[in-house]
């Protein structure tokens, strides 16, 4: 697992202060940036090769995918949409990874957010949309939190591997949802897409001024601050991730590990259930099964490309949005099938992980230890 | 085999597209509408629902002086409106057929009143007075061509027991099981139609499992409402008994079990579209219309059809074609013994309570929640 | 029984018939995974491998016109991604789970990109042996019609369970998997044995594929998986690594996926989407009832990255 050691900050911070080279310094700085970017460069290169065999020009790709992506400003604002709920259910996986775990139930947490926000908010009627809002972004946190505190007490407190739960958890959060939203909570003037009632155009959370990116991008970037601050700034990150280096030396030292874990994964649902209130209030106006898009399961590989370092996150995720919205302009401009993004993904996902193993192996690098 | 289909970029990139333009006649505005963008919910490929419409758009791509394009596997999510707004800013698409019922609200809408100019043609929604004017809804009575189904399997079967695959208990699968039922009786008034509720749109195991059950309650001729029909009629034809078709043409899967089948015939309507806005008529905003509009259509009859059961059908068919014949004409029970729609009222096609069903006519076993 | 239908007994019978009809792609998957698992490596990956095995199976039943030699094309596909993952995992620093979750989405993207034009075309299928013959009840009939997949997984349990008990590669595998130190100094290459263990893997599930695409349902889309691979891994743990308990729990998969319509059929119509997950919450509670925090699972790897 690459946990704590994977902070630029930390290694800059330990570097000799007695005049250092340049390469000392920002070695492992350089290095965090080099091999996941050479590492892009190879999987890009690598799918370029790929539909060169089915007789596409992989330039007209290459121009594509910058057009659709990152071309004009419609683009970048599509492309900063589709990167909001991916920053948030990134942190379900990332947070987790510090301390050791690997949670790959985002999707879970995200719908369970996405049902509590909307029965809260289905609930105050009365209420102002300030207060209604709060309380969603409150009910969102609370649902998904615990559907991930469940994942991470089964495993504390039971022995079962929290990998498998929480995925687990996802294809039940999704049954819960669709017998719901198909039953108790179903609003009887939804007629061909069974939904629960809306909440209203007044509680709708809207975009961001000047642009057509919603406030969820907002909310993302806010979550990856303040997670980086909480594991790299405070004494609970330190815990966190001393735990997740070896947990019977945090039990040594007296670190309440039961505790730490249940904290983290609640932070870790909650992150992902705020997306899916995002993805109620400012997108769908209401819950319905339209919300398993896969962000949760897009999440995970935000995580791990960007090594669970929080902030790195952000620039991922923005990369795997431009990459899902040139999606559509390489199905209609080049007549690739939609599943060329997956491979794409794959590839990428595959290429970074390979990657793992250069680091510290790097010649000009070496001067840093 | 053909893996990476025909590419479309030198029709995309053609001048040809300009001399539409000129057909078009109705002014600047109208000129530019020769760009006609598709976005489909699943795979297009799928033998069924998206591909039906893939169908109607390869009809439009014959036209001369056309582009069409087409993006497809889009979420019901803001997906769609960046899609739509995609095909909008950088392929200058000036008609939008998004084709999946949960893109219209809030998508759909949103994308019509943000561009006001375009024109927005839905499959599937209930526009309303309060919806944009640039945005229409259009649907096709397959209930129609399920009640000739219906009728067939009705002389077809020998214990009377038909069956149906369905994936939600949403009005227009119901109307699809009252029909089929419905025209079942008037080849045996006792027919009864078992119905089973697989949860989701593509689920083949289940749509299998179903289908397996169904056949061993004893039901001999079987029909679904899914996505992709394919695991239904072949499994259904493997264990003997006989099919009746649904979105294409899936005769030539079991050519001795399929008796008939109810299809679009978006391959007619698209043309016409396009016609009436080149011709500068508008399309109403509320579009509908069955076999008479040839909107939908019936699968030549399989050679297991008796006489008996064509001729019947025959004869209905060009009522429905006359528009002398109404399919839910009360008295009609529902299943649990109230009457739903009452002796005296003719509910004909155009019935907006129609689009509402949320109950099984007698003689359907099974339940709506 | 007049009227052909069997009433309430169909319930049962449609559970036995699933149990047989839906187990065999988790029964090849969770064996080709419990070989994998034994050597200390998991491969999550094998959803994946599912999707790739059945869409290569059908692709090439369709080209060749023989279902069996999809079969074998399913598996090289498998294997191949295996042999994909054991190479990368084998790289230093590097976790295989995520190397898992990213085969999963390659796998699975490779196996739509490729079945674009295979939805369409019926491809030459499985034949089917008849058991049945001794009944004149046509719906025991029907349930009794196997293929000789399910044969061969219903075989394979036995045979890999004496294997790894008192064959030399059996051994080999479980001392990879218990101490690598220990099959190090016994002269053997850990890398290796992993990568021959999650080739196996690989090739078994990529025949649970062919199953999926050549006989039951019997046809390529992209739904056709929703999930069984994951599923067959979680099994993995539960069944406790042990062949034959994968067995067990492979055809109790299968039955519970029949329930939900059966149940429909004989007229219990609320609460379907709770009777679909039941696998799931299936497995989760038994994982909840059989792990313990004190000691480490019975039978588990030591090696193995989840369980350490």
């Amino acid at each position: 697992m690459t946990t704590g050691s994977a902070d630029p900050v930390e290694a800059v911070g330990v570097a000799p202060a007695a005049d250092p080279g340049f390469l000392q310094r920002y070695g492992a700085t350089i290095e965090y940036i080099l091999i996941p970017g050479a590492a892009l460069v190879g999987a890009l290169a690598t799918f370029g090769l790929f539909v060169a065999l089915f007789g596409k020009n992989p330039l007209d790709l290459y121009f594509y995918m910058y057009q659709g992506a990152f071309g004009t400003w419609f683009s970048w604002q599509n492309t900063l949409t589709r990167a909001a709920p991916l920053i948030l259910t990134a942190l379900c996986t990332a947070l987790p990874a510090q301390l050791g775990m690997v949670i790959i139930g985002g999707e879970g947490a995200l719908l369970i957010g996405a049902l509590s926000a909307t029965s809260v908010a289905l609930a105050m009627p009365w209420a102002s949309p300030l207060v209604v809002q709060t309380a969603m972004v409150c009910a969102g946190v609370i649902g998904g939190g615990l559907w991930i505190t469940l994942a991470g007490a089964l495993r504390q407190y039971r022995g079962v591997n929290e990998t498998i739960s929480s995925l687990l958890l996802v294809y039940i959060g999704l049954a819960v949802l669709n017998h719901l939203v198909e039953g108790a909570m179903r609003d009887p003037a939804s007629l061909n897409k069974p939904s629960t009632r809306e909440i209203g155009a007044a509680n709708m959370i809207g975009s961001i001024p000047g642009t057509d990116v919603h406030w969820g991008l907002a909310f993302g970037l806010v979550a990856a601050f303040a997670s980086y601050i909480l594991i790299y700034h405070t004494v609970f990150g330190f815990s966190a991730r001393v735990a997740g280096g070896n947990i019977r030396a945090a039990k040594i030292v007296g670190l309440g590990v039961n505790k730490l874990i249940l904290m983290i994964c609640f932070l870790a649902g909650g992150a992902a259930g705020i997306a899916g209130m995002v993805e109620v209030a400012a997108v769908q106006g209401r819950t319905n099964a339209n919300l398993a898009a896969g962000y949760g399961f897009t999440g995970i590989l935000v995580a791990f490309l960007a090594r669970h370092n929080p902030l790195a996150i952000i620039p991922v995720a923005i990369l795997l949005g431009g990459i899902s919205a040139s999606g559509g302009l390489l199905q209609r401009r080049l007549g690739l099938p939609d599943a060329s993004v997956l491979v794409l993904q794959g590839i990428i996902f595959v290429f970074v992980l390979a990657s793992d193993a250069l680091y510290g192996r790097i010649g000009f690098l070496k001067g840093k230890s | 085999m053909e893996f990476g289909r025909i590419s479309r970029r030198h029709l995309l990139q053609g001048g040809a597209a300009l001399t539409l333009g000129t057909a078009f006649g109705a002014g600047a505005a109208r000129a530019a509408g020769t760009t006609i963008g598709f976005v489909y919910v699943g795979s297009r490929d799928d033998y069924g629902y998206n591909q039906a419409h893939a169908q109607g758009a390869a009809a439009l791509k014959k036209m001369p002086g056309l582009k069409v394009i087409e993006e497809e596997k889009v979420p019901e999510t803001d997906a769609v409106e960046k899609t739509i707004e995609s095909m909008i800013n950088l392929d200058g698409a000036s008609l939008l057929f998004p084709t999946s019922f949960g893109y219209y609200n809030p998508h759909v809408i949103k994308m019509a009143k943000k561009f006001p100019k375009l024109r927005f043609e839905h499959c599937g929604g209930l526009w309303s007075e309060k919806d944009p004017t640039n945005a229409g809804s259009y649907f096709g009575y397959i209930d129609e061509a399920q009640y000739i189904s219906g009728i067939v399997a009705g002389y077809s079967t020998k214990s009377g027991k038909l069956g149906f695959v369905a994936a939600k208990p949403i009005p227009q699968v119901l109307r699809n099981i009252n029909a089929f039922t419905l025209g079942a009786k008037l080849a045996n008034p006792k027919a009864t139609t078992q119905v089973i509720f697989t949860g989701d749109w593509s689920m083949p195991v289940k749509e299998a499992e179903a289908t397996n059950s169904l056949i061993d309650q004893g039901v001999d001729v079987l029909t679904c409402h899914v996505d992709g029909p394919k695991t239904m009629v072949e499994n259904a034809a493997r264990r003997g008994a006989m099919v009746c078709g649904y979105h294409v043409n899936q005769s030539p899967l079991a050519p001795k079990a399929y008796l008939t089948g109810a299809e679009w015939n978006w391959e007619a309507l698209y043309p016409k579209f396009v016609k009436m806005i080149a011709a500068g008529e508008s399309i109403p905003n509320f579009y509908r219309g069955g076999l008479k509009e040839e909107i939908v259509k019936c699968s030549p009859y399989g050679e297991a059809v008796s006489a008996e059961a064509r001729k019947h059908a025959d004869d209905i068919k060009a009522k429905l074609v006359a528009g002398t014949y109404t399919i839910f004409k009360g008295p009609i029970m529902d299943n649990k013994g109230n009457a739903v729609i009452t002796a005296g009222t003719d509910r004909g096609q155009t019935d907006p309570e129609l689009e509402k069903m949320n109950y099984l006519v007698e003689g359907v076993l099974g339940a709506t929640s | 029984m007049s009227d052909g239908s069997l009433g309430l007994w169909t319930v049962p019978l449609a559970v036995f018939g699933g149990a047989i009809r839906v187990s065999t792609p988790f029964l090849f998957v969770s064996l080709g995974e419990c070989i994998t698992e034994r050597s200390g490596r998991i491969n999550l990956g094998l959803e994946g491998t599912l999707v790739m095995g059945a869409m290569s199976a059908y692709g090439i039943s369709y080209l060749s016109g023989s279902p069996w030699l999809g079969v074998l094309a399913a598996g090289i596909a498998g294997a191949m991604l295996g042999a994909l993952h054991a190479g990368i995992c084998s790289l230093p620093r590097v976790n295989d789970i995520a190397v898992g979750i990213a085969l999963m989405l390659f796998g699975t993207g490779l196996a739509f990109y490729l079945g674009k034009p295979l939805i369409e075309p019926t491809a030459a299928r499985l034949p089917a042996i008849d058991f049945g013959w001794w009944s004149d009840v046509p719906q025991v009939r029907a349930a009794l019609r196997i293929n000789v997949l399910f044969l061969i997984g219903l075989a394979l349990a036995p045979i890999l369970y004496w294997a790894f008990k008192t064959t030399r590669w059996g051994l080999l595998i479980r001392t990879a998997g218990e101490s690598s130190d220990a099959a190090r100094a016994m002269g053997y290459s850990v890398l290796a044995i992993r990568l021959r263990a999650t080739m196996v893997g690989g090739f078994l599930s990529g025949i649970g594929g062919s199953f999926l695409s050549l006989f039951y349902p019997g046809s390529w889309n992209e739904g056709l998986s929703s999930g069984q691979g994951i599923t067959a891994v979680a099994l993995v743990i539960f069944a406790r690594w042990d062949p034959m308990l994968c067995l067990w729990a492979s055809l109790a998969f299968g039955g519970a996926a029949a329930l939900g319509p059966a149940l429909q059929s004989v007229g219990v119509t609320s609460g379907y989407h709770l009777f679909n997950a039941a696998p799931y919450i299936l497995t989760l509670a038994i994982m909840i009832i059989t792990c313990s925090p004190k000691r480490t699972l019975t039978g588990a790897p030591a090696e193995l990255s989840i369980t350490r």
